[in-house]
């Protein structure tokens, strides 16, 4: 099965994050197959594929979220801005550190929406304390756009919030710490279809910012957000390009049969 | 018309669903009958001993009876008035030199027998003491009064002398020396076996074997403090020091399983939240696990530390059952507890030291449900809502 993606995608813009050769083995199920993938910069790209593809595994080898399990061994390598992100002299919370997460179930930290922005920038002496942080915790949630609604409640807790307005603070949270990209693991899946439709337009005005990397189970949410979608299938990479390029004319059979609706 | 939902095999069901609930309906009734009459015949015994007979007697104060005191007392009133009372004579006039010389009639301390005897109780008295005491009572010049003595003494020989204080103290001395090695200990047992331990076979049994512990007889934890604090460590027998080690021991895996499934509660989504930030471990568990779980952890250490406040046989295997009349002031002193006091009381001849001993149980008690109240307050103050 060839990955007919990696060839024709050089439409000029920069690789951000560059996978070649990896495979991951989940103590003896090798849950990823010789993926080799370009992510771009300022783009969206969009993983999808059914259950069980390895979509979200491949997520979270980037930002090295895998080595929290026992018995994961990785192969292959992930550059990041051309470094190996599993190189022997690379610090994996540095790695993390760069590369933001958002998850599929908003998960706030059970503290006050002003100190769930301003903990990890603290921690990793971003800014100090006082009036940075105030600035920081204002253009971030302006950012998520967040703000205006909870602007007068900042030292009330995060997880009183709803569904939607905890998965921006998850975002905002996220893009304080001035990462290089952002990963979404099924960001909307939890949400309702309005809070979904901000998360939509959310991402479109992060990635001038920030490239970002999302799986999602909605095919339209691919479609309607993405600049570059990737279909995988039992831990292979099936066929990755354009967005509009993979739905309307896919060149591999399970892709199509996959996104007109005939299994997954 | 007949009844489309008529089902005859039903009524059997409903009656044996009726029949279960009223089995669990009178086994809780049956529970808090057991609880209601022990509470009740605990507090009818004790509250006798809440008051002391006195009686209102001449008190002369002379270099005589500053060396033999009973002589202070008219030779009729000897046998009614308590000794040790009288063996405090000269530390009153060494407290109040101005007394020397003079007779005063004051409210004096009764013998244990009187007091039985005028409680109502089974004593020995003779007839003629018995005379004098009717005297008294018409003269009003004897009479109940509230028992400071129970509260402000330790142990004594002489029933109408003994008090619980040394033995709250030396419980209240165990039980900081427990907390201090258990708690830290624990927790961090804890945090280590659920936030940073892989799964492997030495974790497991490490796992196994704290789990066993906490299912050890507890006179086997006063055998391994007697062999190892006292034998091998040469720390003073029954003192704080050793008794809470020893509690300490037994405390441990208590705590550590509370704390274990306090943690095991918190979200792993919080932590993903945080590796996903580039946080450290050290980091996540401080600052966004542990605050989380603290409600919980703190309840399972006092409930750890109510369970060891009323353990009494691993105590007796190192000592703690001593004699033990004045409160200690240091955690290496002798000293006893209250379940041991408690203990030693029950086995003395007297009829005075029912009542003390049931006044001791509902102190004990009194401290429990003040422990688990605190446990309670903890754990609603710190909680972290959703």
């Amino acid at each position: 099965m060839k990955s007919s993606g990696n060839a024709n995608i050089t439409s000029g813009s920069d690789i951000k994050i560059k996978a070649s050769g990896l495979n991951l083995w989940y103590g003896d199920n090798h849950a990823l197959h010789d993926i080799n993938m370009d992510i771009h910069k300022n783009k969206i790209t969009a993983l999808i594929g059914p259950s069980g593809c390895g979509k979200s595994t491949f997520l979270r080898c980037i930002n090295r979220m895998n080595d929290l399990f026992d018995h994961v061994r990785i192969k292959g390598e992930i550059k990041v801005e051309g470094k190996n992100v599993y190189d022997k002299d690379v610090d994996v919370v540095a790695v993390r550190k760069r590369i933001g997460m958002v998850f599929q179930q908003p998960n706030p930290f059970p503290k006050s929406i002003y100190d769930n922005i301003t903990y990890a920038p603290l921690k990793h002496c971003l800014i100090k304390k006082g009036k940075a942080c105030d600035e920081l915790v204002e253009t971030s949630l302006e950012a998520a756009g967040l703000w205006n609604e909870v602007k007068d409640k900042l030292h009330s807790p995060g997880t009183a919030l709803s569904g939607g307005q905890q998965q921006r603070l998850c975002i905002a949270r996220a893009i304080a710490v001035k990462p290089d990209a952002i990963l979404m693991d099924e960001p909307t899946s939890a949400l309702d279809p309005i809070s979904t439709e901000k998360i939509e337009s959310l991402m479109l005005e992060l990635k001038k910012d920030y490239t970002i990397v999302t799986v999602t189970h909605n095919m339209q949410q691919a479609h309607r957000t993405a600049d570059y979608t990737a279909y995988f299938h039992l831990g292979k990479l099936v066929e990755y390009n354009e967005t509009e390029a993979l739905f309307n004319n896919p060149v591999e059979e399970l892709t199509d049969s996959y996104i007109s609706g005939r299994f997954g | 018309m007949s009844n489309p939902f008529y089902d005859p095999s039903l009524s059997g069901r409903h009656r044996s669903a009726r029949l279960f609930k009223w089995f669990t309906r009178g086994s809780i009734l049956f529970t808090l009958l057991f609880l209601c009459f022990f509470l009740f015949d605990m507090a009818r015994t004790a509250y006798p001993a809440l008051w002391q007979i006195y009686v209102k007697v001449d008190v002369s104060y002379t270099e005589k009876s500053a060396r033999l005191t009973s002589k202070a007392i008219d030779k009729k009133y000897r046998k009614i008035v308590s000794r040790s009372w009288l063996r405090d004579i000269p530390k009153q006039l060494e407290k109040n030199p101005g007394l020397m010389g003079t007779t005063v009639k004051q409210w004096v301390l009764a013998d244990d027998q009187v007091d039985q005897y005028m409680k109502g109780h089974h004593h020995n008295l003779k007839s003629k003491v018995i005379r004098t005491l009717e005297e008294l009572t018409v003269k009003d010049e004897i009479e109940l009064q509230w028992n400071t003595v129970f509260f402000t003494r330790g142990d004594s020989k002489i029933p109408e002398n003994a008090g619980i204080l040394s033995a709250l103290v030396g419980s209240v001395l165990t039980l900081l020396v427990t907390m201090f090695f258990a708690f830290p200990l624990g927790v961090m047992t804890a945090v280590y076996l659920e936030e940073f331990a892989r799964d492997n076979w030495l974790t497991r049994f490490i796992e196994v074997n704290i789990n066993n512990l906490a299912a050890i007889p507890s006179i086997l934890f006063g055998l391994l403090g007697l062999a190892v604090f006292i034998n091998l460590f040469g720390m003073p027998r029954s003192s704080p020091l050793v008794g809470g080690l020893t509690l300490a021991l037994m405390t441990l895996p208590i705590i550590i399983v509370s704390s274990r499934a306090a943690l095991r509660s918190v979200p792993d989504s919080i932590r993903q939240a945080g590796y996903g930030l580039g946080l450290t471990r050290i980091q996540i568990v401080q600052d966004h696990v542990l605050p989380v779980a603290f409600p919980g952890i703190l309840t399972g250490s006092i409930i750890g530390l109510a369970q060891a406040m009323g353990e009494t046989a691993p105590l007796i295997i190192i000592g703690m059952i001593a004699f033990i009349p004045d409160s200690p002031s240091s955690i290496t002193e002798a000293a006893t507890v209250l379940p041991a006091q408690i203990f030693t009381w029950t086995g003395m001849p007297e009829r005075a030291y029912v009542e003390k001993t049931a006044a001791g149980i509902v102190v004990i008690l009194s401290i429990l449900f003040l422990l688990n109240a605190v446990a309670i307050y903890l754990r609603k103050k710190y909680e972290i809502k959703w």
